[in-house]
């Protein structure tokens, strides 16, 4: 019954905030009569998001692929290379500060690079996506494996366990809390990465992904456009995140205390 | 229980580490067949060292450990059916009781109907039976160390070593924890050296204690006692710990009047 109350309050308290901010939003541009080629009401994005419903849904049904299987190409490479870094001291010291150089690279700068290997399509907006979502989640894999209790690696030596039977037995569910965290973070970014893969890759058709909505709404001047698409690539952000999130709730909330609450997570 | 349980001979070791702390300095004694010794001495004495050398954790700097069977030759034996017990429970925060306990099993490979029964079997005899769904955040510290004495049983093993399985546990719960190994120590039947800090705890359970000072061997003692008639508040058990207790005082440089 607490639980019940308090998830509501969770709930609830960010809805009255962003009703607010729409409300406040509405009344300002009302009053001070700013164009709405500049900033267009809250209700009239409302309205164009319905009237352009089937194109809009199109497209984040596009980037909501280019965005999950960016961040699953990324999920299985980063804990796969992270986990083989990890375990071995050379890859260490000599891969882990090159992939840290590597990681400030900014990907809109490597993008057109992209292009050119891979061309016009889905498949540049994916690779953009495990782009930046690489690094989080290999960053936690490789912290998390090497800070596993010390004395629980001594007990596997002890029982003369292999290192691949240490890496699924122990290494690995112990670092999950932490990768899961990296996870995370790689979620939100492989939204970014599909949106700026499909400004370079520019595959339109009726089928247009939300970062060509955006980039056409913008030439058109239709401001009402680019803030619909706006408003859903971030719905897609957030169902991405929400999503792994759970997934990684599922995982340890029982017994780490990272899981204790599901709405933390999910803040 | 007729087995060929192998002795402890530790011969001359020594243990300096890197930077040049002389850890151990000349250590000997040895622990008969089936016999529980008691390591006792002040912190930092180099105990837990001892134990590692001895689990082939750590090498010793020279000097050995050896596993010597009834035929009086170095077997190997020992090292491989051996069991540690640790200050600290080391228990896998995401497996509950039963998998945590069959894991050393799990890792030498035994087949999973077996090492469940195996592990089954224990829990049950260490009264935790009701928790044995529970994962170790459900478990109070002392059910903890309970948990891993079971699982040190579980494998068998000829040879034990507990470092300061009660170091962290109210003095309830440490007698109630001291039967417990007394217990394992029994069934088990291993040849068993328990690291304390206790000198009740030490004339209890032990029928030889080795009173160290820092880095070596300052006296041994042998428990005179009969197991059986180990009464913590009876005369003859309360002359046995003061002896101990004065052999630590010496090796601590305390005087007691
Ligand atoms: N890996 C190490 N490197 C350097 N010095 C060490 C190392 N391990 C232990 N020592 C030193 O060796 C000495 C003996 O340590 P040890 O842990 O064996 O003591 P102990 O008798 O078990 O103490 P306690 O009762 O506090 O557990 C200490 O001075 C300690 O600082
Ligand atoms: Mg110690």
């Amino acid at each position: 019954m607490m639980g019940a109350i308090k998830s509501i309050r969770v709930v609830v308290a960010p809805l009255l905030a962003v009703a607010f901010m729409l409300i406040a939003w509405q009344v300002a541009v009302m009053m001070s009569g700013v164009s709405a080629y500049l900033l267009p009401t809250p209700w009239a994005i409302g309205q164009t998001m319905w009237a352009n419903s089937d194109r809009l849904i199109g497209g984040a049904i596009q980037t909501a692929m280019a965005a999950t299987l960016g961040f699953a190409v990324a999920a299985v490479m980063g804990i796969l290379v992270g986990s083989m870094i990890a375990a071995v001291p050379f890859l260490r010291r000599s891969l882990y500060p090159l992939a840290t150089i590597l990681q400030m690279v900014p990907l809109i700068a490597v993008a057109p690079l992209l292009v050119i290997w891979l061309g016009f399509g889905l498949q540049t907006a994916i690779a953009a996506a495990a782009v930046v979502a690489l690094f989080p989640v290999l960053a936690a894999t490789i912290d998390g494996q090497v800070s596993v209790d010390p004395g629980l690696r001594e007990f596997f030596m002890l029982h003369g366990a292999s290192g691949w039977t240490r890496w699924r037995k122990l290494d690995l569910p112990a670092s999950i809390p932490i990768i899961v965290t990296g996870l995370r973070i790689a979620a939100g970014l492989a939204v970014i990465g599909a949106i700026v893969g499909e400004f370079v890759s520019g595959y339109g058709g009726p089928n247009a992904p939300l970062g060509i909505v955006i980039m056409t709404a913008m030439r058109e001047a239709r401001t009402d456009l680019v803030f619909a698409a706006v408003a859903l690539s971030a719905a897609v952000g957030f169902a991405l995140f929400g999503a792994v999130s759970c997934i990684g709730w599922f995982l340890v909330h029982r017994w780490h205390a990272s899981g204790v609450t599901f709405m933390e997570q999910i803040k | 229980m007729i087995r060929d349980l192998p002795s402890l001979a530790f011969q001359g070791v020594s243990r300096i580490f890197p930077g040049g702390v002389h850890a151990l300095k000349d250590v000997s004694f040895s622990i008969p067949a089936g016999g529980l010794t008691a390591v006792i001495g002040p912190s930092g004495c180099g105990k837990t060292t001892l134990l590692r050398i001895a689990a082939g954790l750590d090498r010793a700097t020279s000097g050995s450990v050896n596993f010597i069977g009834p035929d009086g030759k170095t077997s190997a034996r020992g090292r491989e059916n051996l069991s540690v017990c640790f200050q600290d429970a080391r228990l896998l925060p995401w497996r509950n009781v039963v998998a945590n306990v069959a894991l050393p099993l799990e890792l030498s490979g035994v087949s999973r109907v077996e090492r469940l029964a195996r592990a089954n079997q224990v829990i049950t005899a260490a009264g935790l039976a009701p928790a044995q769904t529970r994962l170790p955040s459900q478990l109070s510290g002392g059910m903890r160390m309970r948990v891993a004495l079971a699982r040190t049983l579980v494998t068998s093993p000829d040879v034990l070593l507990l470092d300061e399985p009660c170091s962290a546990v109210d003095e309830f719960t440490r007698m109630q924890l001291d039967e417990e190994i007394r217990r394992v120590w029994q069934v088990s039947g291993a040849t068993t050296m328990l690291i304390t800090h206790s000198v009740s705890e030490a004339v209890w359970l032990a029928d030889q204690i080795i009173v160290m000072n820092v880095g070596s061997v300052h006296e041994i003692h042998r428990v005179a006692l009969p197991q059986q008639a180990r009464d913590r508040t009876s005369t003859a058990f309360l002359l046995e710990v003061e002896t101990v207790m004065r052999s630590l005082a010496r090796a601590a440089g305390v005087v007691i009047a």
